[in-house]
């Protein structure tokens, strides 16, 4: 059983279909790269994926279950449990430290925990600046806060909205580092992206196009292996 | 985290929230001051309105019965008289403590030397009375005739320097018989003669130009009428009547036990007026009715006046409070996305957004409460000349009214939270 699959898959608005008929799946471990031209409907299947909208026909199956048809209650609930989001505008909370952004996570979820909250910062190489606020991190230590506040939970899949688009290229090689990491961990990474030389560092990647899916690349040389030159 | 994150929005938005507080602050201030006004207002406005006399003039049962069949007001005893000695019992009613001022009247016919009739007031002027209830207490014209000018010399005053001739004259008979304060006046009644001392010369302004008052016992002596009178005058503080008090007014055991509680312990001129009557011997005790009515209207019309202004206020707090909610929300709305879309329900984020509100409101209501009773004594000193008492009332009053305002005011913010999508908010909806 896959543990993410898209059934006949229809997004439409009015006259225009975002989503038109797609169908994947994703299995447990996998990295997935989504890409595809602007209005190609990648941001509206990783709304879908990511339980923040649903789709207008077609089945969701998250572990086997299809959620489709949940409340939006329980679609959060569903979010809160399994999903890790990681947004290219980075969405901390301007007001909270690092540490603190992460713990935001652990109370909607359960319990904030200050250690487990530093354990995250530190895996993400930023345990000496957890007091300090998102307006005193560079770009690419606030992108890796988010990865330290989506990884919390434990979720079962990491959804990656253009993790790189508002980083420059040092920090962007620090973040797909990560993402090696984590899926060399056995973390299931969805990243929709427009960047090529992140969409190729995955194993598979969906091409997206008017809404349907156009194309589907096997990175025949995926190694797991971290292939960015940090120089 | 839950107080964190708070304490780091009222922080960060300290310029909106301090609009907000002072919004509440502005509504909570003009609703303290106009309900404490409003609750003091009718004491103030009575006591305002007693300085204008009596509201309630007590009679002989005899001749009142004489007066309503033949219609003539102010028609005198008709040989029937009140007790002097059951004055007291006045300040004994369940409503005694309304009772502001009393005065009791006997007319004495008198003839001067010259042979012309006039008519001698024996009355109190500002009587020291021991009530049977060991309460003391000072009662007589002289508050309640405030508007009597003295043309010269000075009032009457029984605990000085007054004795028993001693009296006081209109204008209009003063200068008839070219009398001023300090001369002296050789009066015969029926029973004996006395020769009064003038200590001053009023100016009524109406029919008591023309008479000579003095204190109730020297009248009595003239005309040989000891312990009598023949009114009794006065001054009640009274709620405004209501159709019960009317219905009780015409006939009070028309009601029914609870409503004849009601009235009987409700301070209205005609629960007034009956409780006199119970202490009075063969006594009529009844309304001045245009002072009665122009109280109640002048309470009502104020009472009303207060309440618009309050409502409005609260009304314009309201619109105030949404509009600034509104926008903080819609500044937010990135953050209230992703608290959403990591997980947080509706319910949670609104109550974030509520207490946030709510501590601000909280500010806002304690200042706008100090504010308002500030303006309340404003108020106070500009139109009554006495300070506004805050009633205890006031402080829970003000506060449901700042947590009514501040949720209506907040709905449509909330509102916009709860249809607020992470999706949307976060990076798109396409």
């Amino acid at each position: 059983m896959s543990l993410l699959e898209l059934r006949n898959i229809y997004k439409i608005y009015g006259e225009l279909h975002a989503l038109d008929n797609v169908s994947l799946k994703v299995e447990k471990g996998e990295w997935v790269s989504i890409m595809g031209p602007s209005g190609s409907g990648k941001s509206t299947m990783m709304n879908i994926i990511g339980c923040m909208d649903k789709p207008t026909k077609g089945e969701v199956l998250l572990d086997g279950v299809d959620i489709s048809k949940e409340s939006a209650k329980n679609l959060t609930n569903v979010r809160r449990d399994k999903i890790g989001l990681i947004f290219q505008q980075f969405h901390l909370v301007n007001y909270l430290t690092a540490l603190e952004n992460v713990m935001l996570a652990q109370y909607y979820h359960s319990m904030p925990d200050e250690k487990e909250a530093l354990e995250a910062l530190d895996r993400v190489g930023l345990a000496d600046r957890a007091k300090h606020l998102p307006s005193q991190l560079s770009g690419g230590e606030q992108q890796r806060v988010c990865v330290a506040r989506a990884l919390i939970n434990y979720p079962e899949i990491i959804l990656a909205d253009e993790p790189t688009g508002n980083l420059d290229e040092a920090n962007e090689a620090i973040v797909v580092d990560l993402f090696h990491k984590l899926h060399n961990e056995g973390t299931t990474l969805i990243v929709v992206t427009h960047d090529p030389e992140v969409a190729e560092v995955a194993q598979r990647t969906l091409v997206l196009r008017s809404g349907k899916l156009a194309k589907e690349v096997i990175n025949e040389n995926f190694t797991g292996q971290i292939k960015f030159d940090h120089e | 985290m839950f107080l964190r994150m708070i304490k780091g929005t009222l922080f960060r938005q300290w310029k909106k929230m301090i609009m907000i507080a002072f919004t509440i602050a502005l509504g909570a201030s003009l609703a303290t001051a106009m309900l404490s006004v409003m609750l003091d207002v009718e004491d103030k406005v009575n006591q305002e309105l007693k300085t204008y006399g009596a509201n309630i003039t007590v009679v002989p049962k005899e001749s009142s019965v004489l007066n309503n069949l033949y219609e003539i007001e102010d028609g005198g005893s008709g040989g029937a008289y009140l007790r002097e000695d059951e004055l007291g019992k006045i300040k004994t009613i369940f409503w005694a403590f309304n009772i502001v001022d009393y005065a009791p009247f006997l007319n004495a016919k008198a003839t001067l030397d010259d042979g012309s009739e006039i008519t001698v007031v024996g009355t109190w002027f500002n009587h020291h009375i021991e009530l049977p209830t060991g309460e003391q207490l000072d009662a007589g014209v002289v508050s309640m005739r405030s508007w009597w000018e003295t043309e010269s010399g000075e009032w009457l005053d029984e605990q000085g320097n007054a004795d028993e001739n001693s009296a006081m004259i209109g204008t209009a008979l003063a200068y008839k018989l070219n009398l001023s304060a300090g001369d002296t006046l050789h009066v015969k009644g029926t029973k004996s003669d006395v020769t009064l001392k003038i200590t001053g010369v009023y100016d009524a302004g109406g029919d008591e130009d023309d008479e000579i008052y003095v204190q109730l016992a020297t009248a009595q002596k003239l005309d040989g009428l000891e312990g009598c009178i023949d009114s009794i005058e006065v001054s009640a503080l009274t709620t405004p009547d209501n159709e019960l008090a009317e219905r009780a007014a015409k006939d009070p055991s028309s009601l029914t036990v609870s409503q004849y509680e009601t009235w009987y312990c409700t301070a209205y001129v005609s629960s007034i007026c009956y409780q006199i009557q119970e202490v009075i011997t063969d006594s009529v005790a009844s309304p001045v009715r245009q002072v009665a009515d122009s109280e109640g209207a002048i309470l009502e019309k104020t009472k009303l006046l207060m309440v618009l202004i309050t409502i409005l206020s609260l009304i314009g707090a309201s619109l105030g409070i949404c509009n600034l909610v509104t926008a903080s929300v819609m500044e937010r709305s990135g953050e209230i996305g992703l608290m959403k879309a990591i997980g947080a329900q509706n319910g949670a984020v609104s109550g974030l957004v509520l207490t946030e509100i709510f501590i601000t409101a909280i500010v806002g209501g304690i200042l706008g409460f100090f504010a308002g009773w500030g303006f309340a004594q404003i108020i106070g000193h500009s139109v009554f000349n006495s300070s506004i008492n805050i009633s205890p009332i006031v402080i829970p009053m003000v506060s449901v009214l700042v947590v009514i305002v501040t949720l209506i005011g907040s709905i449509p913010a909330i509102r916009m939270l709860l249809r607020l999508s992470p999706a949307e908010v976060l990076h798109g909806g396409r």
